[in-house]
């Protein structure tokens, strides 16, 4: 049986060349970084050359760049490492839970959080966040791409914001990664954070942008890794898989592969709103579109429990994701998509597509002869089918 | 893969459920296992003296569900968690609450095996190209192809194994459910089906049979009622009232009818020379009566919204076995069409507390016949 993968936003599978990059750090320059011998020279040149590549993929200085395990990392580390008791913060309802349960935490050591609520394009306005700033507001928070509907965020005209109020601004762009080109004074944020394995990297490994001067205090403490900003021993195979797979990505960017994939997606798109009662999440405010990363579909089938179509489309061979996995793996309708607006049956009913920038047209066709079929077969049998359209 | 013949197995995480995926898959058959998240056990954890962490061996239980997962894995079959906590929430949990708050004894499973593990997973089921559905429960059914004036029909039989029969909280399968279902343990005992789980090096061979409600962490039923009303913004209606002896004496009062079910002996709050027990609860007049053991027995019965297995549907009187509680021996009774989807149930002898409630199921030797709520 073919098998199509399009779960791109949910991870991505190595690159031969990333993985090729790694391969002589597991066993044959296996050095400790901070070692002063031979071995731990050539594992600190190795995190040093990555951490230039990593320099010119934020658009920032090499100093600037620390390691981390990831994008759960690096939010915690933004919203725990800058806030006190007293303070406020603001953030959105679509971030990632790495956000909103670090900011439930929050609470407890006395620290107000506003949520800001996307408009139904799934955008969140600055004017919003500019709203809610109160006098003791120290940090705004905001996803640069939404993993579900893959809506790319206004984080300039929040940067202006947050310069012009001196608020520190974190950006959480592991779903951005890769998918556009970053530069770290445009986005006029202090913290950004990725993470490798949304972007053809390795997984457990991720880097942080911090700006020099920003007092961010470390996470984890121990040894003086990354200028005392992130203890614990280098992961040496990880940070090389990591700057390789940002080096192809920008290679990606310039060589017109991110613009294929624009076109493949919205011809996956085009093609399942070939359906009736079908649609978009997060495609138009109004009739103008919305900027999105060039990957990711967000659709809603009429009559239909996205669940029950995610696992008959993986028996026939197609991987893709609805809503978000709860404790026990089953599926909750999304929280992005209610705080859009969408009632709960169509946040259920509304499925993720994201497409790795190694799918072909092969791929796209196949999942465009598999959907209907199962569309069609699902309807016939629910019972929601009594419901009314649109 | 060929469609029709993928079967789906409910799996709990227990060893019933995961000793017929087991089976199954090694008789060849095209398995995908299913596990319906039922109730968040963390919903209303340290709310009135609810346990805070959940103890495994409840379904929906994170180690259950965990159990299931390292089964599935381990026969290398597909397994999926479905997402059902709205319905169960609907058809069991609402259900269970108003029927406690208006003085009767609910039964859940029943309710949660016709809404959700047989309605619910069938349609999911055929929804990912399942035809039929395979579960652990134990009991035996079988198509007879000479009932119905030769249209044949699908009869529920008690299983091998009677201290594990699950019959009585079957009753309300139907034809078309029972024609898509597979009950592979029927015909083994507990101890066999063990055994299987230990041939087919299933980890959880040993696991401990679950006994309690899924939903009530703790076995307090009580202590839900009061959280999940207090979750739900709600109040419990004011139920306090007499509480009297048969013969009407009035001998104290109580707070509310829900902390009450026909047989209950203990926490009645009034003290008597003789062991008293709830004889009727009345949920008019909020009177709850009480009285001596002897007096609990009852002659007959009457129970509504039946369901027929063996038979289309009963038209003149029929000499059944009447099974009244889980843990009831089915007595001999006669049973008799009394209105428009109500029977009386008339036992040979007296049977001690009948309650409200709960569901009367009729044996003919080993096949169901049918069953209904008591009312």
């Amino acid at each position: 049986m073919r098998r199509v993968y399009m779960d791109g936003n949910a991870t991505t599978p190595l690159l031969p060349e990333v993985m090729e990059a790694m391969r002589p750090y597991w066993m044959e320059h296996f050095g400790n970084a901070s070692s002063i011998h031979l071995h731990g020279q050539q594992a600190h040149t190795a995190v040093n050359r990555a951490r230039e590549t990593m320099a010119e993929f934020f658009g920032c200085r090499e100093a600037e760049v620390v390691f981390n395990s990831g994008g759960t990392e690096g939010d915690n580390t933004a919203i725990f490492g800058l806030l006190h008791p007293g303070d406020h913060f603001i953030t959105t309802s679509i971030e990632h839970s790495a956000i909103l349960e670090a900011a439930k935490r929050l609470a407890r050591n006395n620290i107000e959080t506003t949520f800001v609520a996307p408009e139904p394009s799934g955008l969140i306005d600055p004017m919003d966040i500019r709203r809610a700033i109160r006098p003791e507001t120290r940090l705004i928070s905001v996803m640069l791409a939404n993993n579900e509907t893959g809506v790319l965020q206004p984080v300039e005209a929040i940067g202006k914001i947050a310069a012009e109020t001196g608020i520190f601004f974190h950006i959480d762009a592991v779903q951005g990664a890769g998918k556009i080109e970053f530069d770290m004074r445009r986005f006029g944020c202090h913290l950004c954070s990725i993470s490798a394995h949304k972007m053809h990297g390795p997984k457990g490994i991720g880097a942080m942008f911090v700006r020099r001067g920003t007092p961010v205090e470390p996470l984890l403490v121990g040894g003086s890794h990354e200028r005392r900003q992130r203890a614990g021993t280098e992961n040496v195979p990880g940070i090389v898989g990591l700057a390789k797979a940002a080096e192809l990505a920008m290679h990606s960017l310039a060589d017109g592969t991110i613009d294929r994939l624009a076109t493949m997606r919205n011809w996956l798109e085009e093609g399942i709103l070939q359906m009736y009662g079908t649609g978009v999440n997060g495609a138009r405010d109004g009739d103008q579109p919305v900027p999105r990363v060039a990957n990711t579909t967000n659709i809603w089938f009429d009559q239909l429990e996205g669940e029950a179509l995610v696992i008959a489309l993986d028996l026939k061979g197609v991987s893709i994701s609805g809503g978000s996995a709860c404790h026990s793996g089953a599926t909750e309708p999304s929280h992005v998509l209610m705080a859009m607006g969408l009632d709960k049956t169509r946040a259920r009913a509304s499925l993720r597509f994201s497409l790795l920038k190694t799918a072909t047209g092969a791929d796209v066709d196949h999942v465009l002869q598999v959907v209907p079929q199962a569309v069609e077969h699902l309807r016939a049998l629910s019972p929601v089918a009594v419901g009314t359209l649109g | 893969m060929n469609e029709n013949a993928t079967i789906a197995v409910a799996m709990s995480g227990g060893v019933d459920s995961s000793a017929v995926a087991a089976m199954l898959a090694h008789e060849g058959d095209a398995v995908v296992g299913l596990t319906l998240q039922l109730w968040d056990q963390t919903r209303l954890a340290g709310k009135h003296g609810i346990p805070d962490a959940p103890k495994a061996g409840r379904c929906c239980s994170l180690d259950d569900v965990y159990d299931a997962r390292r089964v599935a894995e381990h026969l290398g079959i597909p397994y999926y968690v479905v997402n059902q906590q709205d319905r169960f929430e609907q058809d069991v949990v609402r259900p269970f609450v108003s029927e406690y708050l208006a003085g009767r004894t609910p039964i859940p499973c029943s309710l949660c095996n016709n809404h959700l593990k047989f309605d619910q997973l069938l349609q999911t089921a055929r929804s990912i190209g399942a035809d039929r559905i395979a579960t652990g429960h134990y009991a035996v059914n079988e198509f007879d192809p000479n009932r119905d004036f030769g249209r044949g029909r699908w009869i529920l039989k008690r299983p091998a194994d009677l201290a594990k029969d699950q019959t009585y909280f079957l009753f309300g399968l139907t034809q078309a459910q029972l024609a898509r279902t597979l009950f592979p343990l029927g015909h083994l005992t507990k101890p066999e089906v063990r055994e299987v789980a230990r041939k087919r090096g299933l980890a959880l061979a040993e696991k401990p049979d679950s006994q309690e409600i899924c939903f009530i962490p703790g076995g307090d039923y009580k202590q839900f009622l009061t959280a999940y009303l207090e979750e739900q913004g709600e109040r419990a209606p004011e139920t306090a009232g007499e509480l009297v002896a048969s013969n009407g004496e009035v001998l104290g009062r109580h707070e509310a009818i829900s902390n009450f079910t026909v047989g209950q002996r203990k926490g009645l709050g009034v003290s008597s020379p003789s062991p008293l027990y709830v004889l009727n609860i009345d949920p008019a007049s909020h009177r709850v009566t009480v009285g001596a053991d002897a007096e609990l027995a009852t002659r007959s019965l009457r129970a509504r919204q039946l369901n027929w297995i063996s038979i289309p549907e009963l038209t003149a009187p029929m000499r059944v076995r009447a099974k009244i509680r889980h843990r009831h021996e089915p007595a001999w009774a006669t049973l008799a069409p009394a209105g428009p989807d109500e029977v009386i149930v008339t036992f040979d002898e007296p049977q001690r507390a009948v309650t409200p409630g709960q569901s009367a199921v009729f044996y003919d030797g080993v096949e169901v016949v049918g069953g209904g709520w008591i009312i």
